[in-house]
């Protein structure tokens, strides 16, 4: 009954009683007939509302969520501070999905009350803060239409936004990439800005202007939205598609025209909003659609509005080199059987002739041969379109004029008859002989003709009479004195007004003097232009570009900022504990390192395991959330372990701010124990019985991992030269890769740097410039610095390096000088530890099989004896982290490209007689096998 | 952003009606009426129509028009894509997305949009998602609920919707482990009077009917990868692996399922498997016109070119054509002037024609505008692109499963203007 729309509401109390129902179907029968009419109902409604309360404490997720959505829904103003109360419990749950629900609702809420608005944006800012994909997308929606103004909630979480992005649902990509589109524009500089400007700007003041230089942050939200559009929800397509047209830089925008020439494909809803888009663009960019000009051509089975938007189209994109093939594409369509589509053709050469000058002859002749055309309408249209075209250049054209006179006798439409008369009379000086004649003949059917046809025969009579007087004088007075009679008053106050204007009488005013300065003064020709022009200040894609009006809640797209916002609004805050890691780590030597050079001259034992300890919970929480950070942009099987990751890393920070929650109690726990020890391998031997616990043996994993690293050499960190003292006039910068993650950018290979200022006096300004690099690849810089005499400072940068070995080259330049400078790094620090379990191991090793894996047979150097000095040769070489494992003949190595999040597996399989065998299984077959090469070497030495 | 959806049959009526938030009047529908009577073909009402107060963006598939209510900005084809998304669901569940289905499964049809749209905004549009909470209706599952009184409504709540391949159930069973995959391309092309090629292109798309135990991990390599112009593709495949290398490596979903589709450009040549020639002549003066028309097949790789049917809508003037095809039927609807003929398979030793004379109305002047032909066809066989799949491989789980490719090309908008 709800169905077919009639009123089911006085069955009310007998429905709602069911809700208690077990059979779940008829329990979901009952929330619909709820939610239908709980409005109309309020107090009985209010009887149900203790069972969804109930839900929200239920153990299941699921169950909260669907007790939650349901709540949400009901309409009913007394329950808002329920509502609201469950949706903040609810956005604080453990499970993303009640969390994604939470996001759901609040929209819900605000509709029934707006006046929650200030707590529901307290809610919305916690949920956009989460890390899920799952509710990323139902948050953003939720912002759009609570808060769209407020983008300074967006500002922390736009880089993560950025990353998610791509793993989020696809109608929640949408709603992300429509907002991310309106910020961007608040945020950034219009990439555009130098070549638009350029047409108008003075020569002095392009001297001045400072060469545009992309925020990394922009670029970031341009890379991370290119593959979607491979997606193949189409609404995901054109968002992208209007965000590059809205944000990219000119020469990058051109990717976006195959998508969108793809999706002309699919259903013709979709082709007609997509056609109407690339209509706007095609305007501003009309190279970008050249290529594809002949997707564009259409077919007799298109629907008209299809056909009349392909028009538009293939007009846009006609310039002087295809117009030829235009024209004969256009030439077909005249000859189609759907009449209103010809008259759109037949506007479309008008168009196309007066936007290009070399072919207007052509169209004319074109236009004048359909004047002997059967049909009317086509006739019609193409007298209105040539009036139009001869308007621009008359003298030329008498003899169109003539034919045209002659044509009056046959065409029946009033429009076009109305046009001739109009021409004949502006130009009846180019056609003294035949324009009295045609007046003649008009005179004699006045009475039959439509009211606008009139209106131009009183219009050539004027005309005539100021021209030519001695001829037309007679007639002039028979065609007024017939208007005057006439039953239409316009023509009769037409009539009247030009016999006082033009017919000398005594008492003729002044105005009679100019009558013919009135008649025959020179009007401008009309500008045919296309109705798309002025479009695009609508957001493309939108509901309100597509009617060319505002829709409700429609958001304007703002103008770019004159100058940048400042851009260090979206660092994210890091969490203390890893600040205060930081400082340790950014030392010339990781801190375990340094603790172990430490332990190892110090013979005070019992500081030790404190110590190491300490150091060990501020390294492990920041590899762990590196870890996180490398996961988001994995592949999708490595999804879930990220997230385990990330919850790891908040219990790995929560301990340290001695927390309360269960995981981290236990790790507490854990710590005292420890304390006690003093022995490292006990207390290794002491968390492998915590196996079966899950975060223990994160933990566990990342003891090994830096007990391994700790064990290496401090000669390990190998430092490079970058510039040599006596080359650099006293400055010498040598660099080492500190295989710490970079915490700005988690994809970029993080640099240390250090400069040493051998002179007496001091440095400054020290910075990089103009960097060089392969396609793809980014710096991150760092800040300036200073040199004081004989100082020496060190400082990291950011690089990404795509996953390649190309150097990456650039300027070093201090206030004096500059010096060119390279950083070429081994492919064994493109990769990041990560951690996986053996079977974890297996299974990724079973994956990358066939090409991806590279087998290699070596004898061990004398040196490498045990597997100690294997793990040390490996990890030294590559920064990868060491899996466990049951087999002592076995050392198992992973990690991850930087970049791009390859897996890398190595294996080593030591053997009889210092024989050994190297797997290394990696999807870049290119890493692979420089990885194969270079730990060979460090293995054979 | 969507409030209500309404449904409208062919004759108008609105037979059924959905709204997500508060409750809007049927008479929103009739600026959709209005629209429905302007328009000469049903499928020329604009799709997004504006009212005083609110939006309606429809769409007609099946005969049925699924009109969406708006009040506020949102993204047109945000919209479109659901309801084809809705019309899809449809489809899958009942087999046919007809008004007498849609009808006979009312209950499932509203949980089904209970289900995918919650406040208006898209929820769960997952085939994988939606099966696991409503099931399917099939003849024995009505049979045992009506015994036993159990329910379409799945007992579980889904678990795909939180896991990180929401396309996949867990759990998956099968005795016969099988991946079949279809490859097939459409051939876009406009051919001119002469015979010379105006524009073509080749749409295609690889179907999957994959039924496997558990969680496979395939890849899906090509010989030719680097025809492949365009593509877009299911959310299960991994965009970095094909991007580096060309491989197609994913997660597949459960069932039948499209791969990816892609697009090879009218910059490469096409082949254009079928010629025409035609002579459509109309006498002025008279009330006859001479009719000919003869299929052939060109540059097909000695594959057999099938299930041919030809139409064309010839001019309004026509009143009745007297033809004799050399093979198959034809038809002439003197109504809707559509002249149709069933050619069936073309024999390269004997070309198919149909000649003949079409009778004009008397009186009526030589119509001015050339009927465009429309060709239907089938090459089984045969991916007129040359695109070839070089292997498949299968991770992650033990058995072996079995393997079938098929390649088929088809017309899509294929016409010849004459």
């Amino acid at each position: 009954m709800i169905a077919r729309g009639k009123n089911a509401s006085d069955l009310f109390p007998a429905v709602v009683k069911n809700v208690a129902c077990k059979n779940i179907e008829v329990k979901k029968l009952v929330y619909v007939y709820l939610v239908r009419y709980a409005e109309e109902q309020q107090d009985l409604a209010l009887l149900s509302i203790s069972t969804f309360q109930r839900g929200l404490k239920d153990p299941n997720q699921l169950i909260r969520a669907s007790a939650l959505r349901v709540l949400s829904s009901i309409r009913v103003t007394i329950i808002v501070p329920i509502m609201m109360l469950a949706i903040k419990e609810a956005a604080s749950d453990m499970s993303p999905y009640v969390r994604k629900t939470a996001a759901h609702a609040i929209p819900k809420l605000h509709s029934l009350d707006p006046e929650q608005k200030d707590q529901l944006i307290e809610v919305i800012e916690k949920l956009l803060a989460d890390k899920t994909t799952l509710v990323a997308g139902s948050v953003v929606m939720a912002f759009e239409e609570v808060c769209p103004d407020r983008i300074d909630l967006i500002h922390k979480n736009y880089r993560k936004l950025c990353n998610l992005l791509i793993d989020v649902e696809e109608w929640g990509q949408v709603v992300i990439i429509n907002m991310l589109t309106r910020y961007a524009r608040t945020q950034f500089l219009n990439p555009n800005i130098n070549e638009e400007e350029d047409k108008k700007a003075e020569p002095a003041t392009l001297a001045k202007r400072k060469p545009y230089v992309m925020d990394p942050d922009h670029r970031l939200l341009l890379r991370n939205t290119k593959p979607l559009l491979q997606s193949r929800n189409a609404a995901v397509v054109m968002a992208v598609a209007q965000l590059y047209f809205h944000l990219a830089p000119k020469a990058e925008v051109g990717i976006i025209a195959k998508a969108l020439v793809r999706l002309m494909r699919s259903h013709s809803e979709v082709q007609y909003v997509v056609l109407q888009n690339v209509a706007t663009m095609s305007i501003k960019r009309r190279g970008m659609f050249e290529p594809y000009l002949k997707s564009f051509y259409i077919r007799s089975t298109d629907p008209t509005q299809i056909k009349v938007l392909k028009l538009e189209v293939l007009t846009n994109l006609a310039n002087e080199t295809n117009i030829s093939t235009i024209l004969r594409e256009f030439q077909t369509y005249i000859k189609s059987m759907d009449k209103d589509f010809v008259a759109a053709s037949i506007q479309a050469i008008g168009r196309c002739a007066t936007n290009i000058g070399e072919v207007r002859d052509t169209c004319l002749n074109g236009l004048v041969q359909l004047l002997s055309n059967r049909d009317e309408l086509v006739v019609a249209e193409s007298v209105v379109v040539i009036k139009k075209l001869l308007q621009m250049q008359p003298e030329q054209h008498s003899d169109i004029i003539k034919h045209m006179a002659k044509l009056i006798d046959n065409i029946q439409v009033p429009m076009a008859r109305a046009s001739i008369l109009w021409l004949i009379g502006e130009y009846c000086e180019h056609v003294p002989k035949i324009a009295p004649d045609v007046l003649r003949k008009m005179a004699k059917s006045f009475t039959n003709e439509e009211d606008i046809v009139k209106l131009q025969i009183i219009n050539l009579a004027a005309k005539l009479y100021l021209t030519n007087s001695k001829q037309s004088k007679l007639l002039t007075q028979y065609v007024l004195n017939l208007a005057k009679y006439d039953q239409n008053y316009d023509i009769r106050d037409r009539a009247r007004f030009i016999r006082q204007l033009i017919v000398p009488t005594d008492k003729s005013g002044a105005l009679s003097k100019y009558a013919k300065k009135l008649f025959l003064a020179l009007k401008p020709a009309p500008v045919l232009e296309s109705p798309f022009k002025d479009r695009d200040h609508f957001q493309l894609g939108s509901l309100s570009h597509l009617l060319n009006a505002k829709a409700a809640g429609y958001q304007e797209l703002p103008n770019w900022p004159e100058s940048a916002p400042d851009p260090s609004v979206r660092n994210v805050e890091v969490k203390d504990s890893v600040c205060a890691e930081r400082t340790v780590l950014t030392g010339p030597e990781g801190a375990g390192v340094l603790l172990l050079q430490t332990t190892r001259g110090s013979s005070n034992m019992q500081d030790l395991p404190k110590k190491l300890l300490i150091s060990l919970f501020h390294r492990m929480s920041h590899v762990l959330l590196h870890h996180s950070h490398s996961e988001q942009s994995s592949s999708a099987e490595d999804r879930k372990r990220g997230r385990k990751a990330v919850k790891n890393q908040k219990s790995a920070s929560e301990s340290e701010s001695e927390s309360e929650s269960s995981e981290s109690e236990e790790e507490s726990e854990e710590e005292s124990e420890e304390e006690s020890e003093s022995d490292t391998n006990v207390r290794k031997k002491r968390v492998r019985l915590d196996w079966n616990r899950i975060p223990a043996y994160y933990f566990m994993n990342t003891l090994h991992y830096i007990q391994y690293t700790t064990l290496a050499p401090s000669g390990s960190i190998k430092m490079y030269e970058l510039l040599h003292r006596i080359k650099g006039e006293g400055l010498a910068v040598e660099y080492c890769f500190s295989r710490q993650p970079f915490s700005p950018e988690p994809n970029m290979v993080a640099v240390q740097i250090q400069f040493t200022n051998n002179t007496n006096s001091e440095t400054k300004n020290l910075h990089i410039e103009d960097p060089r690099l392969q396609s793809g690849m980014r710096i991150r810089e760092f800040a300036e610095i200073g040199l004081q005499p004989s100082e020496s400072v060190t400082v990291v940068m950011g690089i990404d390096f795509c996953d390649s070995t190309q150097a990456a080259n650039f300027q070093l330049c201090t206030h004096t000088r500059k010096f060119f400078v390279s950083i070429q790094p081994p492919v064994g620090e493109l990769m990041t530890p990560a951690f996986l379990t053996e079977n974890d191991f297996k299974k990724e090793q079973g994956k990358l099989m066939g090409m991806n894996e590279i087998l290699e047979k070596l004898t061990l150097g004398e040196k490498c004896v045990n597997e100690h000095v294997i793990v040390e040769r490996v990890t030294a070489t590559a920064n990868l982290s060491r899996v466990p494992c049951g087999s002592d003949k076995e050392c198992r190595f992973a990690g991850k490209t930087v970049s791009s999040g390859c897996l890398v597996l190595v294996t080593v399989t030591t053997k009889e007689g210092g024989g050994a065998q190297l797997t290394v299984n990696c999807e870049k077959m290119l890493i692979g096998t420089m990885l194969v090469k270079d730990i060979l070497q460090a293995l054979s030495q | 952003m969507i409030h209500s959806l309404f449904l409208v049959n062919a004759s108008g009526d609105i037979f059924l009606e959905k709204h997500w938030k508060s409750v809007v009047s049927r008479s929103v529908c009739d600026y959709f009426f209005e629209a429905l009577e302007r328009a000469t073909e049903p499928e020329n009402v604009p799709p997004v129509i504006p009212t005083p107060h609110h939006f309606l963006i429809n769409v007609l598939r099946h005969r049925i028009y699924f009109v969406a209510v708006i009040q506020s900005e949102v993204p047109p084809l945000f919209v479109i894509e659901f309801l084809h998304r809705v019309v899809d669901t449809f489809q899958d569940y009942f087999g046919v997305c007809s008004e007498a289905a849609i009808k006979d499964n009312v209950v499932v049809v509203y949980e089904l949009l209970e289900e995918m749209l919650d406040n208006g905004f898209p929820l769960a549009t997952e085939s994988n998602i939606l099966k696991e909470l409503i099931k399917p209706p099939t003849i024995l599952r009505t049979v045992v609920n009506t015994i036993t009184g159990s329910t379409n409504v799945g007992e579980q709540l889904p678990t795909g919707q939180l896991s990180v391949v929401p396309w996949r159930r867990t759990g998956v069973k099968y005795t016969n482990n099988e991946a079949y995959f279809d490859v097939v391309e459409e051939i876009d092309a406009i051919i001119d009077k002469s015979g010379s090629t105006i524009t073509a292109e080749i749409q295609g798309v690889i179907d999957a009917c994959v039924k496997l135990t558990g969680m496979p991990d395939l890849t899906l390599s090509f010989m030719n990868p680097r025809l492949l112009d365009d593509v877009s593709f299911h959310p299960c495949v991994r965009f970095k692996r094909w991007e580096a290398e060309r491989i197609l490596s994913f997660i597949p979903p459960d069932g039948n399922f499209r791969l990816l589709s892609y697009h090879v450009s009218s910059q490469n040549l096409v082949a254009i498997p079928v010629y025409v020639k035609h002579n459509i002549s109309f006498r002025e003066g008279s009330s006859q016109g001479r009719f000919e028309l003869t299929l052939g097949p060109k540059q097909t790789m000695g594959k057999a070119v099938e299930s041919v049917l030809v139409s064309s809508q010839l001019p309004r003037g026509v009143l009745n054509a007297n033809l004799s095809p050399s093979q198959g039927t034809y038809t002439f609807d003197p109504v809707t002037k559509l002249l149709s003929w069933d050619v069936g398979k073309i024999n390269p030793q004997k070309l198919p024609s149909l000649k003949g004379s079409v009778s004009l109305q008397t009186g009526a002047s030589k119509p001015d505008e050339n009927p465009t032909i429309n060709i239907q066809f089938k090459i089984q066989q045969l991916a007129i692109s040359g695109l070839k799949v070089n292997r498949l491989d299968m991770y992650g789980e033990k058995y072996k499963p079995f393997k079938g490719i098929k390649y088929m090309t088809k017309a899509g908008k294929f016409q010849v203007r004459t």
